[in-house]
C-alpha cells in the first residue's frame, strides 16, 4: 500500500512540468534541487549532530566534472564519473576529519570548500591554463526536474532504509553519546564515514545535475557559499532528525526566498541572516518538532504543562 | 481649534482637487506602460560590479526616458517604462530562474541583461529559446564572436580578453621603439577567468613585439598582501609593471606600490583602474596609471553624460564599461523607436542599424562592438583612450609615468 502510493505521488510530480509553464519547471528543479540537498544533508548530519558546511564543496565538484566531461564522455557516464569522485573525495575527507568534534568539524567544513575552489583554480591555472568551461548539453528545464526528483526520492528512501537499519541505530546513539556508543561496541569511525559518503555522494550529484542550466562554470559560480548555508538552514528548519523534516524546511523557504526576491530584492543577506537567527532560537528542534509539542499541548488542555521536550539542543 | 482645522481643511481642499487633477490626466491620456525586465546581483559576490556598472545605468536610463515621456514607439506615441527586478544572489541558478520568470510569468516585452560573463551566458539559451535579444555588455569573452553565431539575438559589447592583451602590447612596444622604456616586462596577474584570458594573451604578444618578461607571476584571488611580489618585480629590471588583477587586488597593488617607493615608467592595473573611486584610492596621485578601457573625455556627450550620472546616481560612472552599458541602452531606445518591441525586428535592428550614442556612432559587426577603447590612462581629471592610438578621440599616452 504504502509503495502504491509512494509510486503515485512520485508519477503525480513527475507530470507537473506538462502542467506549470517554463517559470513552474523553474521553480521545480530548485525546489527538488533544495529538498535533496537538505534531505542528504541530513542523512548524516541529523543523527549524528556534525554541522558540514561542506555542501557546497562537493555540489561544486560535481558541476565541474560535468563541465571538464560533458564533451568526452556519454551524460550517463559523466553522472558516474561524479558520483565516484564525490564519494572518493568524501572518503578521504571523512577518513582525516569524522574524529573532529563539534565546533572544529563546522569549521573544516566550511575552509573545504574554499580548498577545493582553490585546487581546482590552482589546477586550472597551472596544468590547463584556461579557467571558466562551458556546458553545452541538450538538457531542458523539465529534463533536469526529472533527474532530480529521481535522485531526491532516492534518498528519502533510503533514509528511511537507514533509519530502520541497524545503521540509523548506530548513529542515533553516536548522536546521543559517543562514549557511550564506543562502549556498547559499535564502530564510531566506519558508520559516520559510511554515511558521510553517502550523504556527500548524492549532494555531487545534484550539482552534476544542475551545472546544465548554467552553460557556463567557473569556481566562483559553483562554490558559492550560499548553497551551503540555505542548505542548513532549510534542514534545520524543518527538524534535521526526522525523515521529512528536510523537506518541510525546504519547501516552504525555498518559496519564501523566491517571494523575497521579487518583492524586497535589496535585502536578501539581511533576511536570510534574520531567518537563521530566528531558526536557532525559537525553533532548535525544527517546525515539525514544534508542531507536536503544540499539538500535545492542546490535547492535554491548558491547565498542566506540556512534556519537556527532548534535549536536543544542548547537544 | 476646531475653527483652526476646519480652516486649513477648506484651504487645502482646492490644492487637493487640483493635485487630483493634475494626477488624473496624465493618467488617462497615458499609453499601456513598457515593461522592462532584469535579474542582477544585489547582494552575494557579484554585488559590486552590478553596484558599479550596471544597476546605476539602469536607473539613470529609466529615469531618463519617463522623464521623457516613456519609450517612443514607430508611431510617435511614447510608452512610460515599468521595471520588474530581481536579485539573482549572484547565483547562476537563480539567475536562471528568474529569467525563466520575466519571460513566462511577467511576460515582460523586453529584458536587461545581468551582470558579468558568467551571468550573461547562463541566461543566453533561455533569451535564446524565448526570442528576446540580448545586449550583453559586460562580457569579456574570446569567444564572442562564436557566441554570436550560436544565439543570433545575442549582441557581445566588450571584446575579450586577447583584445585588451595585445592592444596594451601595442602601446608598450611603441615606447621602445621610442625608445622611452626598455624591453623588459614585470608581469602578473591574478587566478580567476579575467587575469587568465589576458595573461594566456599578452604573454605570446609580448615576445613577438621583442620583450622579455623578467616576472610572470599569477597570484590566487583575494590577496591582499603584494609586498613579496612588488620586492622582486622591483628587484627585476623592468621599466613596465603589468598586473592584470581584479579589484580589491589592483587597489592593494597600487598602495603598496606607492608605500614601497617603486616607480615604474609604466604602472598598469586590470579591472578597478577605471572606477571612480581609484582617484581616492592613491590620494590623487593617479596620474600616469594604465589600466582597462577609458573614455573620450573631449567628447561633449561622454562629459554630459558624466554630469548626468553624477547627478542623478551621485557619483561618476567608471571610464570603462558604463559608457558602453549606457550605450546599450540607448540603442534599444533607439531601434524601440525604429521597428516597434517585436523581438524579430527590433534584434535585426540593433545587428544591422546605426545609432547615435554617448560612445559616438555605434554599428555592431557580426553582432559584436568592436569599436572599443582597449587601453586607458590617468590623465588629470579624466581617464582618457590611448589605445588604439589611430583612433578619434584617443589621447597620446604618457610615458614614463610620473613618479608618483
Amino acid at each position: 500500500m504504502m509503495y502504491i502510493l509512494s509510486a503515485l505521488g512520485l508519477a503525480a510530480l513527475a507530470v507537473l512540468p506538462m502542467v506549470f509553464g517554463d517559470y513552474g519547471t523553474g521553480m521545480l528543479v530548485g525546489l527538488a534541487g533544495y529538498v535533496t540537498l537538505a534531505t542528504s544533508w541530513a542523512m548524516f548530519s541529523g543523527p549524528t549532530r556534525y554541522i558540514s558546511l561542506a555542501t557546497v564543496a562537493f555540489f561544486g565538484v560535481g558541476a565541474y566534472t560535468v563541465a571538464v566531461l560533458n564533451e568526452v564522455l556519454p551524460y550517463p557516464l559523466v553522472l558516474l564519473a561524479a558520483a565516484g569522485i564525490g564519494a572518493t573525495m568524501a572518503l578521504l575527507v571523512g577518513l582525516s576529519t569524522l574524529r573532529l568534534a563539534g565546533i572544529y568539524f563546522v569549521i573544516f567544513t566550511f575552509g573545504l570548500a574554499e580548498l577545493v575552489r582553490q585546487l581546482i583554480t590552482w589546477f586550472e591555472v597551472n596544468v590547463t591554463g584556461t579557467l571558466g568551461r562551458y556546458i553545452f548539453l541538450d538538457l531542458e528545464a523539465k529534463h533536469i526536474y526529472w533527474q532530480l526528483l529521481a535522485l531526491g526520492a532516492a534518498t528519502l528512501a533510503l533514509s528511511a532504509w537507514i533509519r530502520r537499519s541497524r545503521l540509523g541505530l548506530a548513529l542515533r546513539v553516536i548522536g546521543d553519546d559517543e562514549t557511550v556508543a564506543a562502549h556498547s561496541g559499535i564502530n564510531l569511525a566506519r558508520t559516520k564515514l559510511v554515511l558521510f559518503v553517502a550523504s556527500s555522494t548524492i549532494i555531487t550529484l545534484v550539482g552534476a545535475i544542475q551545472a546544465p542550466r548554467w552553460v557556463y562554470v567557473e569556481p566562483s559560480i559553483v562554490f558559492n557559499p550560499t548553497v551551503s548555508f540555505l542548505t542548513v538552514i532549510m534542514a534545520l528548519l524543518g527538524g534535521a532528525t526526522r525523515l521529512w523534516g528536510p523537506l518541510c524546511g525546504a519547501v516552504p523557504l525555498f518559496l519564501l526566498f523566491e517571494w523575497l526576491s521579487a518583492r524586497f530584492p535589496d535585502h536578501f543577506s539581511i533576511l536570510l541572516g534574520l531567518m537563521f537567527m530566528a531558526v536557532v532560537y525559537a525553533l532548535p528542534d525544527g517546525v515539525l518538532a514544534a508542531l507536536e509539542r503544540f499539538r500535545h499541548r492542546g490535547k492535554e488542555g491548558n491547565g498542566t504543562s506540556a512534556p519537556k521536550p527532548a534535549k536536543e539542543a544542548n547537544a | 481649534m476646531s475653527q483652526n482645522t476646519r480652516r486649513a481643511v477648506l484651504r487645502a481642499l482646492p490644492l487637493a482637487m487640483v493635485s487630483a487633477l493634475a494626477l488624473s490626466t496624465p493618467l488617462a491620456a497615458q499609453e499601456e506602460p513598457v515593461t522592462i525586465g532584469y535579474a542582477v546581483s544585489k547582494s552575494g559576490p557579484n554585488a559590486t560590479g552590478a553596484g558599479i556598472t550596471t544597476i546605476p545605468n539602469y536607473e539613470l536610463w529609466v529615469k531618463e526616458v519617463n522623464e521623457a515621456g516613456g519609450l517612443e514607439m514607430p508611431d510617435g506615441t511614447r510608452r512610460p517604462i515599468e521595471v520588474v527586478e530581481y536579485d539573482d544572489r549572484s547565483s547562476a541558478e537563480d539567475l536562471v530562474r528568474a529569467i525563466e520568470r520575466l519571460a513566462t510569468q511577467d511576460k515582460v516585452d523586453l529584458i536587461l541583461p545581468p551582470w558579468g560573463t558568467g551571468g550573461n551566458l547562463a541566461i543566453a539559451p533561455l533569451m535564446d529559446r524565448f526570442g528576446y535579444p540580448q545586449l550583453a555588455v559586460t562580457s569579456v569573452t574570446d569567444m564572442a564572436p562564436e557566441f554570436a553565431k550560436r544565439w543570433d539575438r545575442s549582441f557581445w559589447m566588450l571584446g575579450g580578453g586577447h583584445d585588451y592583451a595585445t592592444a596594451l602590447v601595442e602601446t608598450l612596444a611603441a615606447a621602445k621603439e621610442a625608445g622611452t622604456i626598455n624591453d623588459k616586462v614585470a608581469m602578473i596577474s591574478v587566478a580567476d577567468g579575467f587575469g587568465i584570458d589576458l595573461v594566456k594573451a599578452a604573454r605570446p604578444a609580448f615576445e613577438e613585439a621583442g620583450f622579455e618578461l623578467v616576472y610572470d607571476e599569477s597570484y590566487p584571488l583575494g590577496t591582499s598582501d603584494f609586498a613579496a611580489i612588488l620586492n622582486e618585480v622591483q628587484g627585476s629590471g623592468a621599466d613596465s609593471f603589468v598586473a592584470f588583477s581584479y579589484p580589491p587586488g589592483s587597489f592593494g597593488v597600487t598602495k603598496q606600490t606607492m608605500t614601497t617607493g617603486y616607480n615604474p615608467k609604466v604602472f598598469y592595473i586590470g579591472v578597478g583602474g577605471a572606477f571612480p573611486i581609484y582617484g581616492k584610492i592613491t590620494e590623487g596621485k593617479q596620474e600616469g596609471v594604465m589600466s582597462i578601457g577609458g573614455v573620450d573625455a573631449m567628447s561633449p556627450a561622454v562629459e554630459e553624460y558624466f554630469a548626468k550620472h553624477t547627478e542623478v546616481i551621485g557619483n561618476p560612472p567608471d571610464s570603462w564599461a558604463s559608457a558602453i552599458t549606457y550605450a546599450s541602452l540607448e540603442m534599444l531606445e533607439e531601434a524601440v523607436k525604429r521597428v516597434g518591441l517585436d523581438h524579430e525586428a527590433l534584434a535585426a535592428e540593433i545587428s544591422t542599424g546605426t545609432f547615435d550614442t554617448v560612445i559616438g556612432e555605434v554599428t555592431l559587426e557580426d553582432n559584436q562592438l568592436r569599436k572599443l577603447w582597449w587601453v586607458g590612462q590617468w590623465q588629470g581629471e579624466h581617464f582618457v583612450a590611448v589605445s588604439p592610438a589611430d583612433r578619434d578621440g584617443a589621447a597620446a599616452p604618457v610615458i614614463p609615468k610620473p613618479e608618483w
